[in-house]
């Protein structure tokens, strides 16, 4: 398995690099080099989530650990890996048609891809100017993408979206740049051990807060948030749903997750207090975004909100964190990702066939499109935490995480929230596609229908196996957060 | 120390001219600014007094070596500074084309 680690970076930026010089022999080109990428990148980390016992030290060029670049694939990776290589097949289906409204379709196949290797390149590097040089790959591509319809809204969103993120990547430059002034290595197996043994200083609380800040404004917590409730639906519809489903996350909660945990080595016993700031930056983001998903009434702009809320719970479980509350959030990344992909899929869908984003103008889709309105219907479900489906269990181990902890009015909130999740998924439900007077169109082309479809019975499966995704892949996932320093030894020690 | 310091000031005025400015080509160069910055810093951290360039000769040398990976470092940085710099100042332009104006206070279709 080893020498494969390289291919998850390797095959999205080769599509990159072969979709604009063949697409000018023949126009499907491109589309079939993407399809070919993507389905093998789906196949290559499911092998390694099913097959992978440990975890794998990859050391790039062939120099080792401390020295070297390294890549590191242990449960918590290949997790993320999986994730993403999921939601970017699943819209990558959707975008085959959908992307037909567009010019240029090279030029989206080529960014699409390039986004996906800097994605691919978060998760599974072991090396601190590795990640802001993936994150960067990630980050242009996406404000590119942001703005791909070149009309009035997406270039504003875009330019916004620009000016914040890149404030967010200097400032974790700014914070990579400190760390080696003070350590001398870039390796944050070697980093983790060195702050181990280093005294709490003014540098040390700068950098970390320089890392916050960065990592925040890159998931798109409460305070950092206003960029993406205008960037997140000005974006194709497909682009929504990776850039909600999982680019947030991997940019944002596995970095941040990853750097708190495994390098500063923190955890609720020894820093109590960077815990609470984590928490309450969830609870804000909960509180505010549910609220104000509330009166929106742009379609994909309730999306946008609801993305921010539900991060807001990721965040608040690794702010309670304990084992429960770490399996919580994994599980909810795993849930929101096909949840809230789903969603923006619908959307897209709707957007394909009427061209309307404002909800008040709709209504009875779900007659003229059965598909869409119940794959809706079914997601909406899910994200707002009704059994059997995935949803429902990864919010009830926040709660356990959070009544284990003693933490009693977080729980509260958990569960109110909930039901304002509900209730503002519900306003989508009932203005577009419930009531009953509607012109002629028909659903959606099979392919688009088809991603929803798999979608809707991935959430239901997962939500039935629950136990065993639990027990497999997501608290071996929780236990290398937990592990916290330990995981220097593994790294080092070539595991 | 006083490198750091004056780095840092520069930083502040990126920040400055990208926070108060409203014309969007001065907050592109406000990006510039932070981001040499930042690469000022970097590189400065690799600096000994009195060391020399890290090339290895025959003629072992009278003294240390300068550390060379910030400078690879700030290559880096500097190359991935020109394409975001690039991509924001596509969006400038287009910006422009659409609406006629560099105001950023005439792009008030979005609310946030």
């Amino acid at each position: 398995m080893k020498p494969l680690v390289p291919l998850f970076v390797v095959i999205p930026l080769g599509a990159a690099f072969l979709i604009p010089i063949l697409s000018k022999v023949w126009r499907r080109f491109s589309e079939i080099i993407g399809g070919i990428a993507s389905a093998s990148i789906l196949f290559l980390s499911g092998y390694f989530l099913f097959n992978l016992r440990s975890g794998i030290v990859y050391p790039v060029g062939g120099w080792l650990a401390p020295f070297g670049i390294v890549f590191v694939v242990d449960k918590l990776s290949v997790f993320f890996v999986f994730v993403i290589a999921l939601i970017w097949f699943l819209s990558y289906l959707f975008a085959i048609n959908y992307m037909d409204r567009y010019t240029g379709g090279w030029k989206f196949y080529t960014l699409f891809s390039l986004m996906h290797a800097g994605m691919m390149g978060v998760a599974i590097t072991g090396d601190l100017f590795n990640l802001f040089v993936f994150l960067e790959i990630a980050s242009v591509s996406s404000y590119a993408l942001v703005g791909f319809s070149v009309e009035e809204e997406g270039l504003e969103a875009g330019f916004k979206y620009m000016v914040m993120g890149e404030i967010a990547s200097l400032f974790i430059l700014l914070g990579i740049a400190f760390v080696y002034a003070s350590f001398s290595t870039l390796n944050m197996a070697d980093i983790s051990l060195s702050l181990a043994s280093a005294t709490k200083n003014a540098v040390y609380y700068f950098v970390f807060a320089l890392f916050v800040f960065g990592f925040s404004l890159k998931s798109a917590a409460f305070p950092f948030h206003s960029w993406l409730p205008d960037a997140h639906p000005a974006a194709p519809a497909p682009v929504s749903a990776v850039l909600s489903g999982v680019f947030i996350k991997i940019l944002g909660i596995y970095s941040l997750s990853r750097i708190v945990f495994n390098v500063f080595g923190l955890s609720r016993a020894n820093a109590p207090g960077i815990f609470n700031i984590l928490l309450l930056l969830g609870i804000l983001s909960i509180i505010f975004a549910g609220l104000a998903a509330l009166v929106q009434r742009d379609y994909k702009r309730i999306l946008a909100y609801s993305s921010i809320s539900q991060i807001g719970y990721i965040i608040a479980g690794f702010g309670i964190g304990n084992i429960w509350g770490i399996i919580g959030a994994l599980l909810h990344v795993l849930s929101h990702a096909m949840g809230k992909g789903l969603l923006f899929l619908t959307s897209g869908s709707v957007v394909y066939r009427t061209e309307e984003r404002d909800i008040e103008k709709m209504a009875g889709f779900g007659v003229r499109m059965p598909w869409t309105g119940y794959s809706y219907l079914f997601g909406m479900l899910s994200l707002s935490g009704i059994p059997p489906f995935i949803g429902f269990f990864s919010k009830l181990f926040l709660l356990i995480g959070a009544v284990k902890q003693s933490m009693y009015g977080v729980a509260v909130i958990f569960v109110i929230f909930s039901a304002v999740t509900f209730a503002y998924l519900l306003r989508i439900e009932n203005k577009v596609f419930w009531e009953k007077t509607v012109k002629g169109f028909s659903d959606s082309p099979f392919l688009m229908v088809f991603s929803m479809v798999i979608l809707v019975l991935l959430l239901l499966v997962s939500g039935l196996c629950f136990s065993h995704i639990t027990k497999e892949f997501v608290k071996p996932a929780a236990e290398v957060l937990l592990r916290g320093v330990l995981y220097a030894k593994d790294i080092l020690g070539g595991i | 120390m006083v490198v750091v310091l004056g780095s840092l000031l520069l930083v502040l005025v990126g920040i400055y001219a990208i926070l108060t400015k409203k014309n969007v080509m001065k907050i592109v160069i406000g990006f510039a600014l932070m981001e040499y910055a930042i690469n000022l810093l970097f590189a400065m951290v690799g600096f000994k007094k009195g060391a020399v360039a890290p090339i290895i000769t025959s003629i072992p040398p009278k003294h240390n070596f300068v550390d060379p990976l910030p400078q690879a470092l700030v290559l880096t940085a500097i190359v991935i500074g020109l394409g975001t710099t690039a991509v924001m100042l596509a969006f400038a332009l287009r910006i422009y084309d659409k609406t006629k104006t560099f105001d950023i206070d005439k792009l008030r279709r979005l609310k946030g």
